[in-house]
């Protein structure tokens, strides 16, 4: 691995770009970690009224959105492999599965948050500050905070991906050229690794 | 360029792996239905783990990727939970 | 192997004619080397605005009671001086400037690996940049909570906080990109033959640096997007009436900005590391030593932060854990001063300006680090805790460790940057007045925060007088010296006499290009050999 190869085309270098994205990968995790650190102390200081504001999140809602985005990293994980078999129709199609799912997922979260709003439950509003404990308030806050930019991940990632798929059409990204697909495949995995921990955090916390 | 870079997955290999993580996702579900006190967040966190190594393992590849990636991975992984280790002798003895 | 001469070799990278002209040559350029010096000049603009913020303070404190500025005019003014200062000088500084420059050609490559995300990142740098400023020129109030931005009071401030406090995310996601390129370009590009261990040591440092920049940015960067939201929707993260736990912000904090100080000492003591051997022909002793000091300093710097928290009220448990390693980050800095200090032994020694500036970075980084020791144990912690003494020890360290070294680090690739040299009577001069005014600038702090004077106030008791009017005279010898260096510097550039490609006979690539460098760098990657090696004198 120490021995750097000169390619034909110096200026693509398939396994720099991956480390790259594997090392942007890590500064996102740090980012999310950041907030695990936070939530893990205040969780740690409000035992009692974490459980008691987990019960108010559905747990049927966040199984299915779980399941999806598992769905939905495994049809964009085939889609590397189908680019690599030169079939280029099935990645298409995985990939048009894989953003279908990815907006399915954010109009569950639409639902989702519709409801708490619904419930009078949104950061600083009258409901949460003046009926609800402290804890509550953290644990609300920190769900709208953690919730809400995973959702703008996956929402970025949607992005990636549709530049991917625009240039499989073109044939910009190909079996030759994959990085573009596998680095937006590993984004994506890494939005799915957040939410697997996210979900039992919030949702299964009785 | 190294040959097992062109390594390619079948399939079926990712069919099986979200089989597993759909189990998984279920099974902890069930865990935490039963109560077992302090130790439902345990068991959550246990499964929670499992999935994210399958996950990292086999649709993120690193089980076909030069070993320094998977070194780097385990080490920003052990880093992060030293942080969590020392932030908590601050609360924990509070 | 590419061997073919290109034909965009002809000419150094300054006279280079692109796609674009003018201007555009520059902003739109995906050469490292004109990135590089697209940083030094936005950093340098910026340096401009800190100095003349820095000198206001201590004009300010010239005498007791108000003399230019009322209170809350000092509190903005040391806000903004520490957030250009800290986000836009040190922790960019060397690896920006020079990293950008001069690791591609130290390791025989053509450029960095993602020469767009370069570029992308100086853009990022200036978007923060403007976005901090415009928190100073709009709104309803300059930012006035120091550069920590600790909450409560960074959510409770009525000044306008917001863009400040974006404005140093995005500085960080600029230096996040500047890290993450550099790592990749290290693992990738090295030249043929050259193993980590023929790597010189500036390279060296900036792969240690970089992996801090990318894994402590991103927990201030969530830690200022939760204090912006505190701001607008009321979270309640980090605001006690609500059930959070302040502290929790300074854990946060600190768990970037204490690694932050190692991202700027890092690539400065790396180019010491150049220096030195340079400047007393012989092979740096104690090589991997160095390497190893490296990253050790970059590993345990990242679990020293609590160190900055020893009155906040932390567990004492916490307490004796963060002492503990404190110490143990001392260890490998001190091994590095050994080594460069055995490196002059018996060396032929040449005392141009970058050797005087590395000689005085030595003297004033022990005095910062030995202060360091002093607020590192608990007891005496407690005793000058946020008094002058930690301005003082932090100036040494942070301004006298990185600015000496960058000066030290200008004035020894000056000639390969700008393929002319610069007055080297001048420089010595400068340099001169710089080291001075810069002992008699912070010396007296040490004094004035033993016997007790708080920091960030605009005003004292009539019995430190003496010492604060020492310490302003001092703020204008060093400013005195700065304006030689740089006049000099910029006259040179011009009209200096044209440079050797090799002026200090030294081992490294970058000495083996034309002055200044050709577009790609080289002609032909070079090769390493088994008997080659960065410092073979």
């Amino acid at each position: 691995m120490e021995h750097v190869a000169q390619h034909s085309d110096p200026h693509y270098d398939q396994e720099a770009s991956k480390m790259g994205m594997w090392l942007f990968i890590f500064t996102e995790l740090l980012l999310f970690g950041g907030l695990f650190i936070v939530y893990a102390i205040y969780r740690f200081m409000n035992p009692e009224a974490f459980q008691m504001a987990g019960k108010e999140l559905n747990i049927t809602i966040g199984a299915i959105n779980t399941i999806i985005l598992l769905v939905s990293s495994m049809t964009i994980a085939m889609s590397t492999s189908s680019l690599q078999k030169k079939n280029k129709g099935l990645t298409v199609l995985l990939l048009e599965i894989t953003i279908i799912l990815a907006v399915i997922f954010l109009i569950n979260k639409y639902f989702e948050w519709g409801v708490k709003f619904d419930h009078g439950i949104w950061p600083g509003s009258e409901h949460l500050l003046n009926d609800l404990g402290k804890g509550e308030i953290l644990f609300f806050g920190l769900y709208f905070v953690m919730t809400g930019l995973h959702a703008l991940h996956i929402v970025v990632g949607l992005v990636i991906i549709v530049v991917a798929l625009n240039k499989i059409q073109k044939g910009t990204v190909n079996a030759d050229r994959p990085s573009l697909l596998e680095n937006a495949g590993l984004y994506w995995h890494l939005v799915d690794l957040i939410w697997i921990f996210l979900f039992p955090l919030f949702y299964l916390i009785h | 360029m190294e040959t097992e870079k062109h390594h390619i997955v079948p399939y079926r290999v990712y069919v099986y792996i979200l089989i597993a993580l759909v189990v998984m996702t279920f099974m902890s579900i069930g865990i935490t239905k039963i109560n077992l006190g302090a130790y439902s967040v345990l068991g959550a966190m246990i499964f929670a783990t499992v999935k994210s190594v399958l996950v990292l393992t086999w649709f993120m590849h690193l089980k076909f990727d030069q070993p320094l990636l998977r070194f780097m991975v385990g080490f920003v992984v052990l880093l992060f939970f030293a942080v969590i280790f020392i932030t908590f002798l601050d609360y924990y003895f509070r | 192997m590419q061997t073919a001469t290109h034909p965009s070799n002809e000419v150094s990278y300054l006279d280079y004619k692109g796609k674009y002209k003018g201007i555009f040559g520059w902003i739109f350029s995906t050469d490292h080397k004109r990135i590089g010096l697209l940083y030094m000049y936005s950093m340098l603009v910026m340096f401009v605005v800190g100095v003349g913020l820095g000198l206001a303070m201590k004009l300010e404190l010239i005498a007791p009671g108000k003399t230019i500025m009322d209170p809350g005019t000092y509190n903005a003014v040391f806000t903004v001086h520490g957030v250009i200062m800290i986000f836009m000088i040190v922790i960019p500084g060397l690896p920006a400037v020079f990293g950008n420059f001069f690791l591609p050609i130290m390791i025989g490559a053509k450029d960095v690996s993602f020469p767009k995300l370069n570029l992308l990142s100086w853009y990022f740098y200036v978007a923060g940049a403007l976005l901090v400023i415009s928190s100073v020129l709009f709104g309803n109030g300059t930012p006035d909570t120091g550069w920590t931005f600790y909450a409560p009071y960074s959510f409770k401030s009525g000044t306008n906080l917001l863009p400040a406090i974006f404005g140093a995310f995005v500085l960080g996601f600029s230096s996040i990109l500047t890290g993450l390129n550099f790592i990749v370009t290290i693992h990738r590009m090295r030249a043929p033959g050259m193993t980590w261990f023929k790597m010189p040591l500036f390279p060296w440092s900036l792969y240690g640096t970089a992996w801090i920049q990318l894994l402590a940015t991103p927990v201030v960067g969530i830690t200022l997007v939760l204090v912006a939201l505190e701001r607008i929707f009321n979270i309640g993260v980090f605001d006690p009436a609500l059930g959070g736990d302040p502290i929790l912000y300074q854990h946060l904090f600190w768990i970037y900005s204490h690694p932050a100080v190692y991202v700027m000492i890092l690539p400065a003591m790396g180019a010491i590391s150049e220096i030195i051997p340079t400047f007393s022909q012989k092979h740096i002793f104690g090589y991997r030593a160095i390497i190893a000091s490296t990253l050790a300093i970059a590993f345990v710097g990242y679990f020293v932060w609590g160190h900055h928290m020893f009155t906040s009220g932390m567990s004492g448990t916490a307490q004796y854990t963060f002492s503990i390693l404190t110490f143990i980050v001392a260890i490998p800095s001190a091994i590095k001063v050994f080594n460069w200090i055995s490196t002059m032994h018996k060396g032929s020694i040449n005392p141009e300006a970058p050797f005087l500036w590395a000689v005085s970075f030595i003297f004033v980084f022990m005095i910062g680090g030995f202060s360091g020791l002093v607020l590192g144990a608990l007891a005496a912690n407690v005793h000058v805790h946020d008094t002058a003494f930690v301005v003082a020890h932090f100036h040494f360290i942070v301004f006298g460790g990185v600015g000496f070294a960058f000066f030290g680090a200008i004035h020894y690739w000056f000639p390969k940057m700008f393929g002319r040299m610069y007055d080297k009577v001048w420089a010595k001069v400068g340099w001169a007045f710089f080291t001075v005014g810069f002992l008699t600038l912070y010396s007296p702090m040490f004094y004035l925060g033993m016997m007790g004077m708080p920091r960030r106030y605009y005003d004292y008791l009539p019995e430190f007088h003496a010492a604060n009017i020492l310490s302003s005279l001092g703020s204008w010898v060093m400013t005195f010296g700065l304006l030689i260096v740089v006049i000099n510097l910029f006259r040179s550039a011009k009209n200096g006499p044209i440079a050797e490609m090799n002026p200090w006979n030294s081992k490294t690539l970058e000495w083996t290009v034309p002055s200044p460098p050709p577009l790609e760098n080289f002609d032909e990657i070079p090769v390493y050999g088994e008997k080659d090696g960065p410092y073979e004198y």
